[in-house]
Formats: structure tokens, sequence, C-alpha cells
């Protein structure tokens, strides 16, 4: 058994590794060089599109990460993805310098407007592209460190840790609608014109911005592949199906948890950054305790466990929800709601069981 | 009977001689000059007759005539050539007269000036309650000495307490700016416990007063500290109850939680949709007897519980137990459902808020004292979480259904052993649940909107309160519904409502990040977690 799920495994790995690679050199292809008229030429439009479900890939990947492989189900994944993408925001708008519509050379617009005088302390830094991202894994990463620290030490697991998680996201949302936050309250961050000194509306940005997400993807793939390959992969493994069995074998059952949660919510914060420039907008909306549900369910759907089928279930989702939301938007909530259903009572091991490859257990 | 009689005769007697005096002087007024005319509208404004005000009204106006063809005072209207004369006093229709026999009765802006007070003197003993409380509100926004003269005579006189309390209080205040001492200290007396902002700001002014001997200005530094003290101790009350009303509130909504979630084990996600399903029972039934808000709400009580049982029966038999033993399985389950039912609510309802109406008997307010008043509503949610509560109790401790579901959720096999037919005992304790959230979807109904939506904003105070209380235990629910609205609106006159509630959040989770058991553990199903 194990040697035929390895085997399908491999073959699934060569599989979404060869498809990343395929995209990441044919859209900004098609879309760069083919005339419009071409059948095959893809829009600007569709190619952000398609950057935004390859970050929700990502951000499945995160997810499974912790849930498929160390059987936590963080319901707080939004809250890292936000965090990245607010980091990410706040690079952007200083980026916008005088060119907003007050024409402050110093301070965003929303500042403007409160009647601030000077930038808080924690926007200084944020003109650096490289420092912003790097608060991007970094702020996650720092918030699952010592929310995983607590939680772990404790031993607080299964559905307490949902419902801690989803607090902890519910409290975010709460806090970033406030005015006060300094991080735009209701509207968020937007407006953004320049990405490292090019234009954001730009076919070629719109591209670069493409070929970051999916060989960021690829190589979050790759590493994530990796870890689980390890010994360490294997004690995570081993934790999540026998717990105690781990503890008392001696191994410190909590100190893995915290890596791999926190690893998790660095690439659920580089999701998140790679995310708002292609959609020009972060809100507190995305903290929404919904949206971090609804990453459970791509990974659900898609097959926890597995890495590529969190990913494959979060493209198809978000792909069935742009379609449905244009035409149907009232049977969208039916759907999303019929396919929880679905797949915890009917298809456990998601997509990927049906395809072949086993739940690597 | 001949006491009614020679009561009723008396007051035929005396109506006319009224009426006549007053048309005595209103007659007299064509003749008089500037002081006389002053003097007999004071007797006027004294007499406190409803027709005074349109003897006002017209002298305002400069609509009061003399006709000196029999030498009245009339209200006149010019038309054309002519002018129409109206009776002052009843507002008959008098004919016409030419322009040489009528005369303007002329008004100077010294009068003018003391006519407004004038007429609310008047209107100090109309029969209209609104009338009186707007004209005492007008002689002591404007006093004149006549005016306070004619409020200090009329105190006696109002029948309505709080009317009269108004008084005191303005001849209170008004003889605090005076001088005498002895006046002063017995204002001090009536305003003795009075927290008004006015009452404190004239206080403050008092003590900072010279011309006045040191007791009195002690005695006002006094009654000024009580009246803040009292203030204080006011707004903490107030504090107090709308966390309690706030901790019912999370009471009702976690109570049901704490039956299906806290006893079972089983995570339900749509807890909240089973809440807003019986405020909308509250909405559909007030629809179906519309005139009728009191009896709809009291009929949706039993009317909620069947509907969200009955909802909560299907999830239970459709879904929840193809789940047990699987509990992230079951969250993402039910959120599935709770996803369907909002969905579903507003395709049948529309997207918008529906209001449900508030009965009489809960509207208004209980005015416990002056700066502490309890709304009905709220009261009434408080009393009622505390009757569900205790229902369930009584119901989890000496029925057989509560035995049986102790029973399984101790120790499943053994119950099964005994003959408990637990699949069966499981349908029914998560339809108990279910009926209870219902049941807390009508009180909710009477303090938030109804909408989509509504479910949503409790299902994670809900679990909050339930983990926290510690699971498996209903008192532990109790104490941490109240302990956190309690909490809740103490923090938030100091720091805002959302910040309250994050910081209250915030709290939670780190508590039970060192706790996870709880406030009040006890040992529930095996599989809980």
């Amino acid at each position: 058994m194990f040697f035929q799920s390895a085997f399908a495994r491999e073959r699934a790995y060569q599989f979404t590794v060869g498809t990343l690679l395929c995209l990441a050199i044919g859209v900004p292809l098609s879309n760069l060089l083919l005339p419009q008229e071409s059948s095959f030429a893809l829009s600007s439009y569709s190619v952000s599109l398609l950057g935004k479900y390859l970050c929700y890939a990502l951000l499945a990947l995160a997810l499974d990460l912790v849930w498929g492989y160390a059987g936590l189900l963080s319901l707080g994944h939004g809250a890292f993805f936000a965090l990245g993408g607010y980091a990410m925001g706040m690079y952007l708008m200083r980026q916008i310098g005088s060119r907003g519509v007050y024409g402050d050379p110093e301070l965003p617009d929303f500042m403007v407007f409160l009647d601030w005088q000077e930038l808080p302390w924690y926007w200084l830094g944020f003109d650096h592209f490289s420092f912003a991202l790097l608060m991007a894994l970094l702020v996650p990463g720092a918030l699952a460190l010592l929310f995983g620290w607590l939680a772990f030490r404790s031993r607080v697991t299964g559905v307490y840790f949902s419902i801690m998680t989803q607090a902890m996201t519910f409290a975010l949302m709460l806090a970033f609608f406030r005015n006060e936050m300094g991080f735009g309250g209701n509207n968020g961050l937007t407006d953004f014109k320049d990405i490292l000194g090019f234009d954001m509306q730009s076919d070629a940005v719109r591209c670069g911005l493409f070929v970051a997400t999916a060989l960021l993807l690829l190589a979050s793939y790759m590493g994530c592949r990796w870890m689980l390959a390890t010994r360490f992969g294997s004690v995570v493994l081993a934790l999540r199906d026998a717990e105690s069995r781990v503890r008392f074998l001696g191994y410190s059952v909590a100190s893995y948890k915290l890596v791999v949660f926190v690893v998790s919510a660095m690439l659920a914060g580089l999701a998140g950054a790679l995310y708002v420039p292609q959609v020009g907008i972060i809100n507190p909306g995305e903290f929404q305790p919904l949206n971090s549900i609804e990453i459970a369910i791509w990974v659900a759907v898609g097959g926890r466990g597995t890495l590529h089928g969190a990913m494959l279930g979060a493209v198809i989702i978000a792909a069935a929800e742009t379609m449905l939301t244009a035409r149907l938007p009232e049977l969208w909530l039916f759907a999303l709601g019929a396919l929880f259903l679905l797949v915890t009572l009917l298809l456990p091991q998601g997509v990927a069981g049906l395809l072949g490859g086993r739940r690597s257990d | 009977m001949l006491i009614l009689r020679s009561l009723a005769l008396s007051l035929l007697l005396t109506l006319p001689v009224q009426a006549e005096s007053l048309r005595d002087w209103v007659d007299a007024l064509g003749a008089a000059d500037a002081q006389e005319k002053r003097e007999l509208l004071e007797q006027i404004a004294a007499s406190g007759d409803e027709i005074s005000d349109r003897v006002f009204d017209a002298f305002a106006r400069g609509g009061l005539y003399l006709d000196r063809r029999n030498s009245s005072v009339v209200i006149a209207q010019r038309d054309g050539a002519r002018y129409l004369l109206r009776d002052v006093l009843t507002g008959e229709d008098l004919g016409s007269a030419g322009r040489r026999d009528v005369r303007r009765i002329a008004i100077d802006n010294n009068l003018r000036s003391e006519l407004q007070s004038l007429q609310s003197i008047a209107r100090l003993s109309s029969n209209d309650e609104q009338q009186r409380g707007a004209a005492i509100a007008e002689i002591l926004a404007a006093p004149t000495d006549t005016a306070l003269k004619a409020l200090a005579a009329r105190e006696s006189l109002e029948p309505v307490p709080y009317l009269q309390e108004q008084i005191a209080i303005g001849l209170a205040l008004q003889a605090l700016a005076g001088s005498d001492p002895a006046t002063i200290q017995a204002a001090l007396l009536t305003l003795r416990g009075r927290v008004d902002p006015v009452v404190r700001a004239s206080l403050v002014t008092l003590g900072d007063r010279d011309d006045l001997p040191e007791m009195i200005r002690n005695e006002a530094a006094r009654l000024l500290f009580l009246a803040e003290n009292r203030l204080l101790w006011l707004s903490r009350l107030e504090s107090l109850f709308f966390g309690l009303s706030l901790g019912s509130v999370l009471l009702l909504s976690a109570v049901g939680l704490a039956i299906t979630f806290g006893v079972m084990g089983v995570i339900n996600m749509a807890h909240g949709e089973l809440i807003m399903l019986g405020a909308y029972t509250t909405w559909v039934l007030q629809q179906m007897l519309p005139g009728q808000p009191g009896i709809a709400l009291l009929l949706a009580i039993p009317a909620a519980f069947l509907v969200s049982a009955a909802v909560g029966l299907v999830i239970e038999r459709g879904v929840i137990r193809f789940l047990y033993g699987r509990p992230l399985e079951t969250l993402l389950a039910t959120f599935g459902i709770s996803l369907i039912l909002q969905q579903a609510v507003r395709s049948i309802f529309s997207p918008l808020n529906r209001s449900v109406l508030t009965p009489e008997w809960l509207s208004g307010a209980w005015e416990v004292t002056q700066g502490l008043s309890l709304t009905y509503n709220r009261m009434a949610i408080l009393v009622f979480s505390l009757m569900v509560f205790a229902g369930l109790l009584a119901l989890m401790r000496y029925t057989r259904l509560g035995l049986q579901v102790r029973a399984v959720a101790q120790n499943r096999a053994m119950a099964r052993a005994l003959g408990v037919r637990s699949a069966r005992v499981d349908a029914l304790t998560f339809a108990l649940g279910s009926g209870v959230a219902g049941v807390a979807g009508v009180a909710l109904s009477q303090l938030t909107n109804v909408g989509p939506n509504l479910g949503q904003a409790y299902i994670i105070d809900s679990f909050l309160v339930v983990v926290f209380g510690g699971v498996g235990n209903l008192w532990g629910t109790l104490v941490a519904a109240f302990s956190l609205g309690v909490a809740n609106k103490v923090l938030e006159p100091a720091t805002g409502a959302v910040l309250a509630k994050i910081l209250l959040l915030v709290a939670l989770i780190l508590f039970l990040q060192r706790r996870p058991q709880g406030l009040f553990p006890r040992l529930g199903r095996e599989d809980s977690n």
C-alpha cells in the first residue's frame, strides 16, 4: 500500500511541478506576445485572476501543512494571510507618495482625512520593498509563534484550537475595522500606483507578479515536500496520528507543532503579500471568520494531507466562485454549503483521493 | 346626589362670571394707557383661562382693535377697505366694520417683550400637560419677577408630580442666584440628591461666590460632591445592568450550545442560524397576527422551539450522526449547513433586515431614580434567560431524558448495555439544544435587527462562553455568560465598545490557552476533543 501511494504521489508531484512551470512560462507569453484577437491570448484581467487563484493555492498549501500533516485545523489562517497582505499594502501605500487625493507628501490619504500629523511608528520602514516583504513573513510568523506557544504548551488541540484561532481572527477583524489602528479602517488600503517603481496597471507588471506567484508557489510546494520528507516530517506525521505515543518517546510535541504552525503562517503571509498587488486592495473583510473557514473547505475538497490536492481544491473552488457569483450570485452560498456537506460526508479524501493519490497515511 | 347637583349648579354659575370679568379686562384694554395695559394683561394671564392665549396671540400680531361703536375690543382683519371682526373670546364672526369704526390698540416694544412671558404664565394653568411643561421651561429659560411669582403660586396647584418637581427645582435654582443666605439655604435643601447637569453647574458657581457666608459655600461643595458621587454610582449601576443584560443575551445564545457542544460534544457551527430561525419565526407570527405583536411574541416561544428543534433533528439525523467522533469534519459540515440556512433565509425573506415589533408591555423603562432607568425589554430578557436556564437544568436533572443524556455523555457503551437507545438520545438531545437556540432567537428579536446574518454575530461568542465556562457544565455557562457580559460593559466606558470587545476576546484567548478546560471543568464524552 505504502509503495503504491508513494508512486501515485510521485506522479502527482511531477504533474504539479510541471503545471506550475508551464503556467509560469505560458501565461506571460500568451498575454504579452500573442495578439489580442488570438483565441489563446489571455487578457490582463485573466492574468491577475489566475494570479489570485495561485495565491489561494499557496494559502491552501499553508493550511494543508498544519491541518493535513500536523492535525491542527486552524481557522485563523485568513488572519495570517491578511496580515501579510497589509504589510504589502503598507509598502504600496508609501509608493503612492504625493499622488494621493490630498497630495500630502508624507501621509497616506486616510491619515490626512483623520487629521493625523505624522506617520505612526509602525509605518516606518515600509518605504522599502524588502522590509515590507520581510514583515509580510515575520508578522504572521511572530503572531503564530506567540499563539502557538501559548496553545501547544497547554495542549490545546482539536476543536478548541479551531475555535480559538477563529476568535483570534475575529478579534483582529474588529481591531482593523477601527480607524484609530492606522490601517485605513473600514476602507483598508487601496488606490495603489506603483510597485518597485513600475506602474501596477501595466501588463508587464501583472505578468511579472504572476510569474513571481507561480514560482514562489512552486518553491513553497517543493519546500514543504522536502520538509515533510525529512526526519522532522516523520515526527510531525507521527504526532498527528498518535500524539501521546510521540510524547512518551521523548519528543517535544509542542515544539514540532510550533515549527509547523509558524512556517505555515509565514506561507499564508507570503500568499497575502502576493495577493494584494494583484487585486489592488486589502481591507478588514479579509479577517472575516468565513474566509478562514473557506480555506479549510478548499483543502478538504482537494484532499488534505496531500499538498497538491489542497492547491487543486483552492483553484477549483475559487474558479467556481468567480463563475457562479458572476452568473448566479444567489446560488453561490448554496453551492458552497452543499460542497461542505458533500466533501465531509461522501468524499473525505477529496478530489485527490478520487484521482488515486492516497492520503499520506 | 344633592351635593353633585349643587356642584354642577355652582359651576354653571361661576363660569359666565369668569368670562364676564375676562371680557371686562379685555374691553378695558381699549382705553388703557401703557401701564394699565400691562396690569390688565397680567390679570388676564393670571386668570389662567385657555382663551387668554388667543388674546395674547392677537395682541402680539397687532390684530386687536377697539370697536368704537360699542367700545368693545375685537380681533380684526383688514379686507379691502373694510375690517372683518371676530369676537376675542369666542372667535365668533361679528360682521365687518368700516375704517373709521375701529382703532388698532397700540403695542410698544416693552409690552411686546413681556407678552411672551405673560403668555407662558397663562399656559401654566392650561389643561394640557405638555403645554404646562413647555410653559415651565419657557419661564425658567427667561425668568421675570412676575413669571417667577406666578410659578411659585402654581407649584402647590400643579397636579402632575414630575412637573411639580420641575417647578421646585427651577425655583430653587433661581433662588441660588440670589443673595439672601436663608433663601439659598432653603433652595439647597430642595436640590439635595439632584444630579442634573444644571444643578451641578449652579452648585459649582455657588461654591465660587465670595459674597456668601462660608457655611453656604461649604454646603454647596458638599452637595456637589454628593451629587457627583451619586452620579458615579448610578453610572456603575447602569453599567452593571447593561452587563447583566448582555450576559443574559450571551446566556440565551450559548445555553443551547452548552447542550449540543458541552454535553454531546458536537460542534454545531449552524447554532447561530438556529437562533436566527427562531427570530424569523417571531417575525412570521407577527405578520400572521397583525395588530397583536404581544400575543405573537408569546406564541413565538413554543413555535420557535419547534421550528428550530425540527431543523436540528434533521441536521442530526441527516448529517451529524455520520460524523460522530470526527469533530473537525462535523465543524465543516455544520458550517456548510449554516451557509445554506443563511442563503435560504436570504432568498425567502429578502436580504434586508426585518423589524420585529416590541409589544407595548415591553416598551418603555422603569425609572428607578433620577439618572437611572432600566428598560422593560432588557429586564424581561434577563428574567427570561434565567427561566430558560432553570428549565434546562431541571430537565437535565429530574427527567428521564436528562438522565439518559447524562448517562450517554458519561459512558456511551455502558449506557447502551443498560438499554439506553443512544442514537435516539443523541437525536433528542440535539433537537433540545437546537430548540433552545430558537427560543433564544425570540428574545434576541426584541433587542437586535432580524436579518440573515443574525446568527453569525453570536456563534463565536457562544462557543467562547461555553468553553470559558467549562465544557459539559451548565452552571459554568451561566457564570461565564454573566461575567463576560458584565466585564464587557464595565470596560466599555473607559475604552469604547469595540476595543472593550477586542480586549475581552484577547483576555479570553489567553485565559483558555492557560486553562483549556475552562472555569469549571467536568468530564463529558471521551471523544469530545
